[in-house]
């Protein structure tokens, strides 16, 4: 692990609209397995992907949101939310789907972090990688 | 630790340029690409306005070439901003540790 790398994949547009929420959780889904420090950035329009009970049937495309509660399995459990994004769209954690991981204790534990747009900025400075989407 | 952030997109259009300077730190730079240039237009817009508050911490640099095809002169950019052609465009990503792209 001592050649492994800060990974952060950010997420920035609206879910469904374009097909880059989907692209981005496939690449980190492929990313897993190559055992890096992954963590995913939701701010601007990109904390809509983790809006939850999202229904998708009407518009005739896949919905890939319950696949975000599956990344705690692929050992990716730091999801970093901006709050200012949140207020900014009238949107509160409680909008937000549950995605957990399990700790060391076998407990079910939050993988979601809400952080305010200067601890976002330094999340992204301490990275090695950054995969825009 | 230092980034340099690439903004492709109308600031008039979208808000990545300004989510680009609000997550940008002191040391990093900002490279206005493709569409993002017509916000570095010199004049009262809101643009240039966040340029201006922006450098005191960050460089401000826009590709020539795109300024070019949209007809923007050299000389109507917003003071401080520094053109630079595509070798310009690879020291930049080549002096910074790594490059975020504001899409």
């Amino acid at each position: 692990m001592s050649d492994s790398k800060r990974f952060l994949y950010v997420n920035r547009k609206a879910p469904h609209g374009t097909v880059y929420a989907l692209e981005s959780l496939e690449v980190v889904l492929i990313g897993a397995a190559f055992e890096q420090d992954v963590s995913l950035a939701f701010l601007d329009d990109g904390v809509f992907q983790l809006v939850k009970r999202q229904v998708t049937t009407g518009i005739g495309v896949k919905n890939f949101a319950p696949t975000y509660r599956a990344l705690g399995d692929y050992d990716v459990k730091k999801l970093f939310v901006e709050r200012e994004s949140l207020e900014e769209r009238g949107l509160t954690e409680d909008d937000l789907m549950e995605v957990t991981h399990e700790n060391d204790d076998e407990e079910d534990v939050s993988s979601i972090e809400i952080v305010d747009r200067a601890r976002m900025a330094e999340i992204m400075a301490a990275q090695d990688v950054v995969l825009s989407f | 630790m230092s980034t340099l952030h690439t903004v492709n997109k109308s600031p008039f259009e979208r808000g990545s340029l300004a989510s680009a300077l609000a997550h940008a730190l002191p040391g990093d730079a900002v490279l206005l690409i493709e569409d993002a240039v017509v916000g570095v237009r010199a004049g009262e817009t809101a643009a240039a306005q966040a340029l201006k508050a922006a450098m005191p911490g960050c460089a401000i640099h826009v590709l020539g070439p795109d300024l070019a095809a949209r007809g923007i002169a050299a000389d109507g950019v917003v003071d401080g901003v520094t053109i630079v052609d595509y070798g310009g465009f690879v020291d930049l990503a080549a002096a910074h540790d790594k490059v975020q792209a504001w899409l």
